[in-house]
């Protein structure tokens, strides 16, 4: 598997490299993402470890399943950043350069919003967060306490944060084109936000405060991001740094509009 | 590991399909019917995609097994009354005596942060636009110490009790004067990482930490005041960013300024 981890680029040369250096090479790369990967990991070891030995005084419970835990997450991480560099970013390249040239605004917002809603629409963590807030407003009397207009509440609370999350990725696609400057948007979005708590009941707050942070998931953001700046990088007059990125800001903002829009209709 | 090893890995690879196939399913409709242009290296980019799944699904796996567990129940001992010394003064909640699970709220916050894979990613993407003038490392870095910042004020907050708006709503008040100091370049960058920190590692590990200070001091409901830390960790970044970038570039442009009187 590791055999693949060579960089991609210079395959014509590495053709005609001895045998020993072919095989020493992605060797050597993949120790070092290896080893990336226990750095970037390396804080959260050193702070339960610290606070499990020093503060609370105890041992570690399961030393062996924790050993084999984390070597695993080093592992996943570096298959995640290789895979990143692999599949996911030129995807997204590829992706922004084939609607860039098609020329056809419908498409590419029609795939901006189905992006976005399909990200989201099956997101573990939303599915989470939309049966917790149908127990807080069944309790606080918004909705009858049963079963099924908990349910109801659930799945429509999903569809809303889904649907806002497609609005969010088309805007942002939107913006890229026209070049508007991404400060506007989002305060814009903060002052919505702050109006909308005023009028919003105060149970759906918090949750749709926190809807905003759940929606992107680790999935979603590479690809979302590398298809932002792919666009600003093949459209010109756009620069990749100020256009490219600021889809996942709109991402985060709309969730908490629309789902406190929601709370104040129901 | 009660469960079998297999047992779990099943389960989560199962979830992570759940959560990738709606993905996929868009990617391949607008490719094979709307765009209905070849892919360049089709075998190298699903071999990616598996990677991307697979490293994902081991990396929740390993987080289960190992730093989950650990993090959730050191959370619910620190908060534990018995641990804070507060049980004597009933009724009388003293913000003091909370330290600990500041420090400690920081410190989590910082950690995870750092290993948040998608903002992992949004660096690297950062790093390669800017042609190395953003560091990725500094980037992750500033987005982290956001989070501590934002994850430790935001259990002051429960512990005092204060309503969550105000303080979201002075942060944002802030984030909008400094973005209008700010050079434009780094101004969507700020906006991207507070939406980017609170992922897959950052949200159990806090939350858990949220619920278990919410529940135990008296007065506080875990339901209304054990959420809004996510919120805390996702606003506060952008105010760390978008300070990194304005002393970054203040450092630079006083070296080049050295650097210009130095030739003279």
């Amino acid at each position: 598997m590791f055999f693949e981890s060579r960089p991609i680029y210079p395959l014509v040369q590495q053709a005609q490299r001895p045998v020993v250096k072919r095989l020493i090479r992605p060797l050597i790369w993949s120790l070092r993402r290896l080893l990336v990967s226990l750095r970037d990991l390396a804080p959260i070891i050193l702070v339960i470890a610290f606070f499990q030995i020093v503060v609370l005084q105890q041992p570690f419970p399961n030393l062996a399943g924790v050993t084999v835990g984390l070597l695993c997450v080093v592992g996943g991480l570096s298959l995640f950043m290789q895979g990143l560099e692999y599949g996911l970013f030129p995807l997204g390249d590829t992706l922004a350069q084939s609607f860039a040239r098609k020329r056809s605004l419908l498409a590419l917002l029609s795939f901006a919003f189905c992006l976005g809603f399909g990200a989201t629409v099956a997101e573990p963590a939303l599915i989470a967060i939309a049966e917790e807030a149908a127990k807080v407003a069944s309790e606080a009397g918004a909705i009858l306490d049963d079963d099924g207009s908990r349910s109801s509440y659930a799945f429509n609370l999903r569809m809303v944060v889904a649907l806002s999350v497609g609005i969010a990725v088309l805007i942002g696609v939107l913006r890229i084109l026209k070049g508007w400057p991404i400060h506007r948007l989002i305060i814009g979005g903060y002052l919505l936000v702050t109006l909308m708590t005023i009028f919003a009941p105060p149970e759906i707050v918090g949750v749709a405060y926190d809807s905003g942070g759940v929606t992107t998931s680790t999935m979603t953001v590479p690809l979302v991001t590398a298809l932002g700046v792919g666009l600003a990088t093949s459209i010109r007059g756009r620069n990749p740094l100020v256009d490219g990125f600021g889809i996942i800001a709109l991402a985060s903002l709309t969730p908490m509009i629309c789902v406190m829009a929601y709370g104040i209709v129901i | 590991m009660s469960e079998g090893f297999f047992d779990i890995l099943w389960s989560t690879l199962l979830s992570t399909l759940q959560d990738v196939v709606p993905i996929v399913a868009v990617l391949a409709f607008f490719q094979l019917v709307v765009l209905r242009r070849r892919l360049p290296h089709p075998r190298r980019m699903i071999v990616g995609f598996g990677f991307v799944l697979a490293g994902l699904a081991l990396f929740l796996i390993g987080l289960e097994q190992a730093l989950f567990p650990i993090g959730e129940t050191m959370a619910r001992q620190l908060t534990a009354p018995e641990m804070l010394g507060t049980l004597g003064a009933a009724g009388e909640i003293d913000w003091r005596n909370y330290l600990l699970i500041y420090a400690f709220a920081a410190a989590i916050g910082f950690a995870t942060t750092v290993a948040e894979p998608a903002l992992i990613a949004v660096a690297m993407k950062a790093e390669e636009v800017s042609g190395g003038a953003i560091k990725s490392w500094g980037l992750r870095i500033a987005v982290a110490l956001g989070v501590a910042i934002g994850v430790s004020l935001g259990c002051f907050r429960i512990v005092t009790g204060t309503p969550l708006p105000w303080y979201i709503i002075a942060a944002y008040i802030v984030v909008i004067i400094q973005t209008f100091r700010a050079s434009k370049t780094i101004v969507p960058l700020a906006y991207d990482s507070g939406g980017v920190t609170t992922s897959t590692v950052t949200v159990p590990v806090v939350a858990a930490l949220g619920l278990g200070l919410a529940a135990s001091i008296p007065g506080r409901s875990p339901l209304i005041d054990g959420f809004g830390l996510i919120a805390f960790a996702s606003v506060f970044p952008i105010m760390t960013v978008l300070a990194y970038s304005f002393i970054s570039t203040h450092i630079t442009s006083r070296r080049t300024r050295r650097i210009q009187r130095g030739s003279d």
